[in-house]
C-alpha cells in the first residue's frame, strides 16, 4: 500500500561522516557485490567492457570542492544512497503499490514482482536514490541490506549493511535513528548531523555529519616542519673521495 | 528531463482525443448516426492510441493492470481510473447517438467530466513533483487542460469557441514558460542545500561518482537542445495558436481545417517536447549540472 505509515516502530538508517570518508568507493563495490546476488533482481551492467559502460548502483560516491570565504578549499567525498525518508515521495506516487515503507523498521522497499517500471518513483526522489535496471525493467534501490541485518545465518558482526561493514575508514554507521538513546542518534546530536535538501520536506532518516573545521596551514608564517632544522647539512666543507669526485666532475 | 517520444505522443494525442470527447459529451456538434460514428472513431483513435503509446515506456507493460490499485495516493493510478471511466461512459453515450439516434444528456455530461478529469490527472503526475520546480505549479494543469479544451474545440469544429480557447491556451503556455524560467532559482534548492555543505562555503562538483553515464543522467539531466528553446517557443506559439486561428478565420474549407488541425498538433508536440526537455530535476544539482 502506498499510503505512508503514520508511525514506524523503528527508524533504521545510516549516519555518514563526511569528515572521515576518504572517497575510496569500497562501499560502492561491496554494495553492488552483495545486492547483485541477493534481494531481488541482479544489478545489471550495460556494455561493461565496451566504449560506453553504465550500470545500476544503489550507492554512489560524489566528490565536491567547497571554497570557504577565507582559507583553503576543501575536498569532501560524499556517499549517497537511499535516505529512507519518513515522508518518502517515491512511495506515494507508485501506482501499483510496489513501493512501500515498512511499519516495523521504516525501510523503504520495492516489491519487484509488482513494479511496472514506470519510473515515476525515481522522478519523485530528489536524491537520485532509485535507478531503473535496464535489463530487468524494475526499479532498484537501497534495501538497507534487509537480507543481512536480520540474517541469523550470518555472524553477528556481519548483520549490518554491506557498505557499513566494508568501510575501512569507519565513516558509515548503522542503527535506529528513531531511538534518541541509540549510538547513531547520540553521534548525530554530538556532531550536528544534518538532512539533505531539508526544504523539500522529505524528512530523511539518514543523516550526514558535516566535516570538522580544518587547520589553516597556509596562514602560518613560520617554517611548518619542526624537524627541518635537524635535517640541515652538518658538513659545510667537503673532504675525502666524494670531495675529489665532486671537484673533478665540476672541472669536466 | 529526458523527452521520451512515447510520453510526448501519449500526452499530445490522448489530450486531443479527450478534448474532442468533452465537446461530444456536451453535444457539440449535435451529431447522430454515421457522422457521430466518425467523430467518436477519431476521438477514440486519438485517446486510446495515446494511452497505448504511454505503455511503451514501461519496464513491464504486462503488469499494467496493477496500476489501478493505488488511487488513494498516486496520480498515475487515478489517471488510469479516470481514463477507463471516461472511455466507458463515452462508449455508451456514443452508442446511443450512433445506433439509437438518442442523446443521453446526463451520460454525456458525466463522460465529459471524466474526460476532463483524465487530462487533469495526467497533468498532476507532473504538477505534483517537488523535484521539478518548473512543473510544481497550478500552471501545469492549467497548461494541459487549456490545450486539451482548445484542441477539442478545434476538432469538433466550434470555430468561434476554438479561436477564443486557443488564445487562452497560448496565454497560459507563455505564462508557464515565464514562471518556469525562474522556478528552480526561486525554489531555494541548490548545491548548498543538496550537499548540506553550504555553511562552509560555495560548493563545486569536483569529481562525479562514475566515469560513464547512468540512468539518472539519461533520465533527469537532459541538456541537449535547450539552446534552441527560445526559437522552439516561438515556433510552438505560431503552430499551436496563430496558424490555426488564421486558417479558421478565412472562409471555411475542409483542407484549410485539416491544415489547422495538423498545425495545432505539430505545435502541441513541440510544446510537450519543450515541457520535458526544459524541465530541471533537482538531482542534477548533485552532478553540478544545473
Amino acid at each position: 500500500m502506498t499510503q505512508l505509515p503514520t508511525h514506524t516502530d523503528k527508524q533504521l538508517g545510516l549516519v555518514i561522516d563526511l569528515d572521515t570518508c576518504v572517497g575510496c568507493h569500497a562501499c560502492v563495490i561491496s554494495c553492488k557485490g552483495w545486492n547483485t546476488e541477493n534481494y531481488g533482481a541482479p544489478l545489471s551492467d550495460q556494455d561493461p567492457y565496451g566504449a560506453d559502460p553504465s550500470g545500476t548502483f544503489l550507492n554512489r560516491v560524489h566528490s565536491y570542492e567547497v571554497q570557504p570565504e577565507e582559507g583553503d578549499a576543501q575536498l569532501i567525498h560524499f556517499p549517497k544512497s537511499c535516505l529512507h525518508c519518513e515522508d518518502a515521495p517515491c512511495v506515494t506516487v507508485c501506482p501499483t503499490g510496489a513501493s512501500y515503507k515498512r511499519v516495523e523498521d521504516g525501510i523503504v522497499l520495492v516489491n519487484e514482482s509488482d513494479c511496472i517500471g514506470c519510473g515515476l518513483c525515481a522522478w519523485a526522489c530528489p536524491y537520485g536514490a532509485r535507478e531503473l535496471d535496464q535489463a530487468e525493467g524494475v526499479m532498484k534501490k537501497c534495501t538497507l541490506c534487509v537480507d543481512r541485518i536480520y540474517n541469523e545465518n550470518l555472524p553477528e558482526i556481519d548483520r549490518t549493511p554491506s557498505c557499513v561493514r566494508t568501510c575501512p575508514a569507519g565513516a558509515r554507521h548503522f542503527g535506529d535513528l528513531g531511538d534518541p538513546d541509540s549510538d547513531v542518534s547520540i553521534l548525530v546530536a554530538e556532531r550536528g548531523g544534518m538532512d539533505l535538501m531539508p526544504e523539500l520536506g522529505t524528512k530523511p532518516v539518514n543523516k550526514y555529519l558535516p566535516p570538522r573545521p580544518k587547520d589553516q596551514l597556509a596562514q602560518q608564517e613560520e617554517q611548518i616542519d619542526i624537524l627541518a632544522p635537524f635535517l640541515e647539512p652538518v658538513a659545510t666543507e667537503t673532504k675525502g673521495f666524494l670531495s675529489w669526485l665532486d671537484k673533478t666532475l665540476e672541472k669536466l | 528531463m529526458h523527452p521520451a517520444p512515447s510520453v510526448i505522443v501519449f500526452s499530445t494525442f490522448s489530450g486531443l482525443g479527450f478534448g474532442l470527447l468533452i465537446f461530444l459529451g456536451l453535444g457539440m456538434p449535435g451529431v447522430t448516426g454515421w457522422s457521430a460514428f466518425a467523430f467518436f472513431a477519431i476521438a477514440y483513435l486519438l485517446a486510446v492510441g495515446g494511452l497505448i503509446s504511454s505503455t511503451f515506456h514501461l519496464g513491464h507493460p504486462e503488469r499494467a493492470l496493477k496500476a489501478f490499485s493505488q488511487w488513494r495516493t498516486s496520480w498515475l493510478s487515478r489517471e488510469a481510473w479516470c481514463a477507463v471511466v471516461a472511455l466507458t461512459l463515452m462508449a455508451l453515450y456514443g452508442a446511443g447517438l450512433v445506433f439509437f439516434g438518442q442523446r443521453w444528456i446526463l451520460l454525456g455530461l458525466l463522460g465529459a467530466i471524466a474526460s476532463l478529469g483524465t487530462v487533469y490527472t495526467t497533468s498532476m503526475i507532473y504538477g505534483q513533483l517537488k523535484t521539478v520546480p518548473r512543473w510544481k505549479s497550478p500552471l501545469t494543469p492549467a497548461n494541459f487542460l487549456s490545450i486539451c479544451i482548445a484542441g477539442g474545440a478545434l476538432l469538433s469544429g466550434e470555430v468561434n469557441l476554438a479561436v477564443l480557447l486557443l488564445l487562452v491556451a497560448g496565454g497560459v503556455q507563455i505564462a508557464a514558460w515565464i514562471r518556469g524560467d525562474t522556478a528552480l532559482a526561486q525554489s531555494g534548492t541548490n548545491m548548498e542545500t543538496a550537499t548540506g555543505l553550504g555553511n562552509i562555503g560555495s560548493v563545486r562538483a569536483f569529481e562525479p561518482p562514475h566515469t560513464g553515464t547512468n540512468y539518472l543522467l539519461r533520465e533527469f539531466v537532459h541538456v541537449i537542445g535547450r539552446k534552441h528553446a527560445q526559437k522552439l517557443r516561438i515556433i510552438t506559439i505560431i503552430l499551436m495558436v496563430v496558424l490555426p486561428i488564421i486558417l479558421m478565420l478565412v472562409p471555411f474549407n475542409h483542407f484549410l481545417a485539416l491544415f489547422a488541425v495538423l498545425a495545432h498538433i505539430a505545435g502541441v508536440l513541440t510544446a510537450r517536447w519543450l515541457f520535458f526537455a526544459e524541465a530541471e530535476h533537482v538531482v542534477g544539482l548533485y552532478y553540478g549540472k544545473r
